[in-house]
């Protein structure tokens, strides 16, 4: 797994609540044995109509957002089916952050375990950011993973738009992601303790 | 202080506790499918590391296969491959597979209690978020991604945080034609999309009490439609007499030492939760939704709100649908019955003595699709489908079908279809399609009304 430290980047607004994962990768994209390619599927039936057209008015076809790192979504972010599949797909596209108000407990799990961080950010933060990200897609946001804090700065209205706030993260995760580890070496690093349970657990 | 059901279980499985960091929670069973599992054993093979307990794990084929001429090569490459190495996945290590056309072939949650793999106490997991199905029995079971799946395949256990408790409790009568799939539904469409996030849900009070395995299983089922990781009910003589004399179940003195056991699980009377609900069984009436996800229900004569916040009015222009309009008259042209909610043979019973002696309308394309291949057996010795074929009808193959519409099964950009699957995301039943979560008992009717009608003033009158 990638290291994650900071990054300042620009973001994608979405402001959609309950945004589940079969609209982040629909099932028919599901039938690869791999994990390549689902960023070019992402948001897939929004992205594009039925007959294959783009949507241009789609925040994530808007040219002024192409480069940007971090997607800033609506409330309870990722709901729906456990498939990892989602969070493949977003990072395959580029993106490194999710910031949302709420998210779904599965997709939150997903998304460290590829170096996708999620960050859970007040409702008041989350409408201020959105705000300046669709006034001004040049608002840049700093992720500093080691301190915990998101803040962003940009302009609009004639005047300087800024915001600061610090997030949580399970300090496990913290670690893991700062260090590019994963659950699997630990979990197998702990073999003899599991096996240790295992004769001793109760079985029919 | 007393324990929780949920606490019971979930600290006879604690291998160890990082300090101040996650749990190492030890998985006894893992169920695994051809669509969330082919990455999890290419990243083993890739590290090196080999399968720790094939014989915990049992594997189906079930999201992406056909639902029609099960006999013949799968037509879609993509699909034939996935289900290609799943198979040679499971050979090369040692991992029982019930494959398409097998006699235990069937929809993970369908199959697995069917054949009494699940059992209460247990811990199981699934790349699978309905994995909740299977808590109907006492077992903590949730769903997990992918790279859980390796983590799984790779230790038999998980690194995972203790969720918050939350208990929902419904007592009193049901009434008439109010379904187990109408109590889930009436609770999400109360308490919301993400009123669980962060819980494992206890169900508890006389309702489920009194409900049949099968329907405490679609209940469970959509624990994960309210943001919750799993539900749970506690286990007790209905459950004990669903398991006995089940495939894997324990037998004979094991099976009765295997109940002493179980019988201490249910909570204790002085156990806390971090959150609670209660609701009146009187209140609940047959349900619709209306939007696209599981908390926008109504009962099914009931107006849609009107609020005009834009996640909302998105929703309802999706569907098509006015704010402060009924659902009943609507032109329905697709009924599914299916899913692991409701494809149970109780599911079908119900649905058949709906159907029984009536015609399907000529507008309705409706597709019957039984969760495994047992339910298909019983369908068949219960004379059940005789009733669905002479209502014009016809069954189809097991598997999850139109539920997510991974295969050929897609509802038509536009139309409506009565479901009884679980998610009415946008496009879940195919792109652009429009779905309306229902019991089997509203989605029978509907079939042979070839519109919503009030089943409270039919034949519940
Ligand atoms: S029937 Fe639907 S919800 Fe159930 S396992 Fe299959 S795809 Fe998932």
């Amino acid at each position: 797994m990638e290291k994650f430290t900071t990054l300042t980047t620009t973001a994608i607004p979405l402001p959609i609540e309950n945004i589940d994962t079969d609209q982040i990768i629909p099932a028919r994209f599901l039938k690869a044995t791999d994990k390549k390619g689902f960023g070019d599927n992402v948001f897939r039936d929004w992205r594009y109509d039925a007959e294959g057209n783009l949507n241009e008015e789609f925040p994530l076809n808007a040219p002024q957002y192409a480069t940007a790192q971090i997607l800033v979504a609506g409330d309870n972010f990722g709901c729906g089916s456990s498939r990892e599949h989602a969070a493949w797909a977003i990072a395959g596209y580029g993106l490194k952050v999710v910031i949302s108000s709420f998210f779904a407990d599965i997709f939150k799990g997903n998304a460290l375990n590829n170096g996708l961080l999620p960050i859970q950010v007040t409702p008041d933060f989350l409408n201020q950011l959105l705000t300046c990200v669709q006034e001004n897609p040049k608002t840049k946001i700093t992720v500093d993973l080691e301190n915990q804090i998101v803040e962003y700065i940009g302009i609009y209205n004639e005047q300087i738009q800024k915001g600061k706030e610090s997030f949580d993260i399970d300090p496990y995760k913290k670690v893991c992601l700062i260090n590019g580890y994963d659950d699997i070496d630990f979990l197998v690093s702990k073999k003899e303790t599991i096996e240790a349970f295992e004769k001793e657990r109760m079985v029919f | 202080m007393g324990k929780t059901l949920f606490d019971k279980v979930w600290d006879a499985h604690v291998v160890d506790t990082i300090p101040n960091g996650p749990q190492i929670l030890y998985i006894d069973k893992h169920l695994i499918h051809e669509v969330t599992s082919p990455q999890a054993f290419n990243e083993l093979e890739a590290r090196g590391i080999p399968i720790a307990r094939p014989d915990q794990i049992v594997a189906t084929a079930d999201h992406n296969t056909p639902t029609v001429n099960q006999h013949l090569p799968v037509q879609d490459p993509l699909s034939r491959n996935q289900l290609e190495q799943l198979t040679k996945n499971c050979e090369k290590h040692g991992i029982t597979l019930y494959g398409l056309g097998h006699q235990y072939n069937g929809i993970v949650h369908v199959m697995a209690p069917e054949l009494g793999i699940t059992q209460p106490g247990m811990t199981m997991v699934c790349g699978d978020s309905h994995t909740s199905t299977h808590g109907a029995f006492g077992s903590i079971a949730f769903g997990i991604g992918t790279s859980q799946v390796a983590q799984v395949f790779a230790s038999q256990s998980l690194l995972l945080k203790k969720p918050k408790s939350l208990r929902v409790t419904v007592n009193g009568t049901l009434r008439p034609g109010v379904l187990p799939k109408d109590v889930i539904l009436y609770i999400i469409s109360q308490i919301g999309t993400n009123a669980g996030t962060g819980y494992f849900c206890e169900y508890a009070g006389n309702v489920f009490q009194d409900m049949s395995m099968e329907g405490r299983m679609t209940v469970c089922n959509m624990s994960i439609e309210m943001g919750a990781r799993g539900g749970m009910i506690a286990p007790d003589q209905t459950t004990f007499d669903y398991i006995e004399g089940k495939k894997f179940a324990p037998q004979g003195d094991a099976f009765a030492k295997a109940v002493s056991y179980w019988k201490t699980l249910p909570t204790d009377t002085d156990a806390t939760f971090d959150k609670e609900y209660h609701f009146d069984a009187a209140d609940i009436a047959p349900m619709l939704t209306y939007g696209t996800n599981p908390g926008m229900g109504i009962k099914i004569n009931e107006h849609i709100p009107e609020t005009g916040d834009m996640t909302f009015e998105k929703a309802l222009e999706y569907m098509n649908f006015k704010g402060g309009s009924q659902l009943l008259d609507t032109t329905i042209n697709y009924v599914f019955i299916g899913s692991c909610t409701n494809s149970r043979i109780e599911d079908f019973r119900v649905a058949a003595s709906y159907v029984k002696g009536k015609q399907k309308a000529p507008n309705v394309n409706a597709w019957l699709v039984p969760g495994s291949q047992q339910v298909v057996k019983q369908l068949e010795e219960e004379g059940l489908v005789e009733v669905f074929e002479n209502a014009g009808f016809t069954l189809r193959e097991p598997g999850c079908s139109a539920c997510l519409a991974m295969n050929d099964d897609k509802i038509p950009s536009g139309e409506y279809c009565v479901s009884t699957s679980n998610r009415n995301f946008e496009g879940r039943q195919g792109q652009g399609s429009r779905t309306i979560l229902a019991s089997p008992l509203v989605a029978a009717a509907t079939a042979i009304e070839g519109k919503i009608v009030d089943i409270t003033k039919t034949i519940l009158a």
